[in-house]
């Protein structure tokens, strides 16, 4: 497991500027610069360091459970008549992705001389795999979470606690993803010296997209080797994956990126139809724009306000994406589908009865899109099952009766 | 026309007083009303905030005070409409604060022409970094005369500064603490930075904004710099107003008397 240094000429890597085509930098008040400048200054240097390297590989393994299966999900794939890999992130430690980058920047933390830390969440996902590594690492924890999502997403409230974090509503706007994204930005303003903000996403001001993209890069390269034993070939078919922000969908495509013959297949939350008014699907209702001191597409009004987006989904229900998604998604590198609430609540309970698997609400966004695929039998495909969907259990419970 | 901001530090270097209001704020059409009891009661600069749905760098008083202006209709449209003839009345230089998306979104060149237009003297966009300023927009605001007012902080590096003072135009906007806006904090320990600044001459004026909110704030950073810049206080106080001239009266006159 190595965390990817060397990304040569792509086309599709963040450029020395921070920006992916004409999407990205750092669009931050003065008051961010000395944070976000040190960031800049430092990341490459110290993921680049073989002691950093060491370290990052040993929690993996020993404290994550790396690497995750790849597993060959044989009556989803007599279903969908191909051949259907799972990347099984939701049997990660905390359940999901979101610990890979959490591990990540809690070293890089540390070597920064950073003790308290603050984080954004949206399900919790991200919540709970911050206050996890900062318990492990014995630093302060502060989380900023939409105080609607906490209502929705329950448990995770309830871990973050009891892993010794504070969660602090957020209260402003729509009160959900962004609102607590704003909210973190607003205390790291205030806290210039001391913190470190973890982000969750492969979004904000650079270098996090990059980061945050680099720590997650795992996941492809796991894929890339479990692929080959598997099959003899590392290259799919199709790599599919659920994009909020889109740090698992940025994981799951690194090492694919200039592997052309690789369709990659980024799965936005429709809402309730992407026309309906209640929809995250950022690449069909967005423009350019800048959120999160990120130039990227994002959903937003003729007058630049930015737009409460809307998906059962609290880690898809952002009305942006990360600057490499919109480069990706305007090179036509990437396709971009969404997913509706409904077809993903569906997609749900058919990889439960079929395989034993209860998804995350947000990874059966991608699942739900099997049947779009124009898929051959011989077709390799494989889903990032980004997280496991216990938290998600009202949800389900409560749909299961309609 | 030599820029209305650079005539008033020409002829005024102490005590400048520059005071913050939303616009469309506490109600849609109070934007002139309030401006001109500003000019009426003894404010030498107006700065005038254009809402945003996601102001980053704001505390909560000002973030509600932008929620509240967009509720109320207002839009970058909007509040170029109400400034279509403000000139004939108001003679002080006016800003524009905002963040940069609106700003994207309308088109920045056709956001400076309008600026022009209407008699807009500055714009200040904190989510605008120097570098891109510098790169890419720097040519669009001089060619219409609008001066890029821009923020330190007492994080901000000397050599930083001196960049940002060759770049900006107008004053510099010295964060008195690195905050949101409207926290309290002690000014007493700010002041050693506040001699740093001093001490630096720089080219442009410096106002001092962040936690300034009555006289004796007012008073100690008009003691370092140039004058001073109220935001939170005035949003306070104007709020749940009855009577706006009256208001804004009494307020400026706690300030400077």
């Amino acid at each position: 497991m190595d965390i990817a240094i060397n990304t040569g000429n792509s086309r599709y890597q963040v450029d020395k500027n921070g920006y992916y085509g004409r999407f990205g930098g750092a669009y931050i008040p003065e008051m961010l610069y000395p944070n976000v400048h040190e960031l800049q200054s430092k990341y490459l240097e110290i993921l680049g360091d073989p002691s950093f390297q060491q370290e990052f590989e040993a929690l993996l393994k020993d404290y994550v459970g790396r690497p995750s299966p790849l597993y060959f999900a044989k009556r989803l794939s007599e279903k969908y008549k191909a051949k259907i890999y799972l990347k099984r992130e939701d049997l990660n430690h905390t359940g999901a992705h979101k610990v890979n980058n959490t591990i990540g920047q809690i070293l890089l933390a540390k070597r920064l001389g950073k003790t308290r830390i603050i984080a954004e969440t949206g399900a919790g996902q991200h919540g709970v795999a911050t206050a996890t590594v900062c318990a492990l690492m014995g630093l302060e924890c502060v989380v900023y979470m939409g105080s609607i999502d906490i209502e929705r997403q329950a448990p995770n409230v309830a871990r973050m606690k009891m892993l010794g974090a504070t969660v602090v509503p957020a209260t402003s706007g729509s009160k959900t993803l962004k609102d607590a994204t704003n909210e973190a930005i607003r205390d790291w303003i205030n806290n210039p010296i001391d913190t470190h903000y973890i982000l969750g996403t492969a979004a904000g001001p650079h270098p996090y997209p990059d980061m945050v993209a680099r720590f997650q890069s795992v996941i492809s390269e796991e894929i890339k080797k479990q692929l080959l034993e598997k099959t003899g070939s590392e290259h799919p078919d199709y790599v599919v994956a659920c994009i909020g922000g889109g740090s698992n969908a940025a994981g799951a495509f690194f090492h694919y990126l200039d592997e052309e013959e690789v369709k990659l297949v980024a799965v936005e939350a429709g809402g309730k139809g992407v026309h309906s008014g209640f929809s995250a699907a950022t690449t069909q209702l967005g423009t350019i724009g800048i959120i999160h001191a990120s130039k990227t597409l994002l959903m937003q009004t003729s007058d630049g306000q930015i737009v409460e987006p809307h998906s059962i989904s609290a880690g898809l229900d952002y009305p942006g994406i990360g600057p490499m998604h919109a480069h990706l998604y305007e090179s036509g590198r990437a396709q971009f589908l969404d997913a509706t609430d409904d077809e993903a609540l569906a997609a749900a309970y058919e990889l439960s009865a079929l395989e034993g698997i209860i998804p995350a609400m947000e990874s059966a966004h991608a699942l739900a899109k099997l049947k779009d695929l124009p898929l051959n039998t011989d077709d390799v495909v494989v889903v990032c099952l980004s997280g496991r969907g216990d938290k998600d259990l009202d949800t389900y419970i409560r749909n299961m009766k309609k | 026309m030599q820029n209305r901001i650079d005539q008033l530090f020409a002829k005024k270097q102490h005590g400048v007083l520059n005071i913050y209001c939303t616009a469309g704020f506490p109600k849609l059409n109070d934007t002139l009303p309030v401006m001109t009891a500003l000019q009426q009661h003894g404010a030498d600069l107006i700065e005038l905030g254009m809402p945003f749905s996601d102001p980053l760098a704001d505390g909560p008083v000002i973030q509600d005070s932008s929620t509240k202006a967009l509720q109320n209709g207002m839009s970058l449209h909007t509040l170029f409409t109400q400034l279509a003839e403000f000139r004939q009345t108001i003679h002080v230089p006016v800003i524009l604060m905002g963040y940069f998306n609106p700003v994207l979104t309308y088109g920045v060149e056709a956001f400076c022409a309008k600026c022009a237009e209407v008699g807009i003297d500055g714009i200040i966009v904190p989510d605008l970094p120097m570098a891109e300023y510098e790169n890419e927009y720097r040519p669009v605001f001089e060619k219409y005369n609008l001066h890029l007012i821009f923020l330190v902080t007492p994080e901000t590096s000397e050599e930083r500064i001196r960049k940002i003072d060759s770049l900006s135009k107008g004053f510099l906007y010295a964060v008195s603490s690195s905050s949101t806006t409207g926290k309290d904090k002690n000014m007493n320990d700010q002041q050693a930075y506040f001699e740093r600044l001093k001490s630096l001459q720089l080219s442009n004026p410096v106002l001092i904004g962040f936690g300034i909110k009555d006289k004796a704030t007012f008073d100690t950073a008009s003691a370092y710099a140039n004058g001073a810049i109220i935001g939170t206080a005035f949003i306070k106080a104007i709020e749940h107003s009855q009577d706006i001239d009256k208001t804004v009266e009494t307020f400026i006159s706690g300030i400077i008397q």
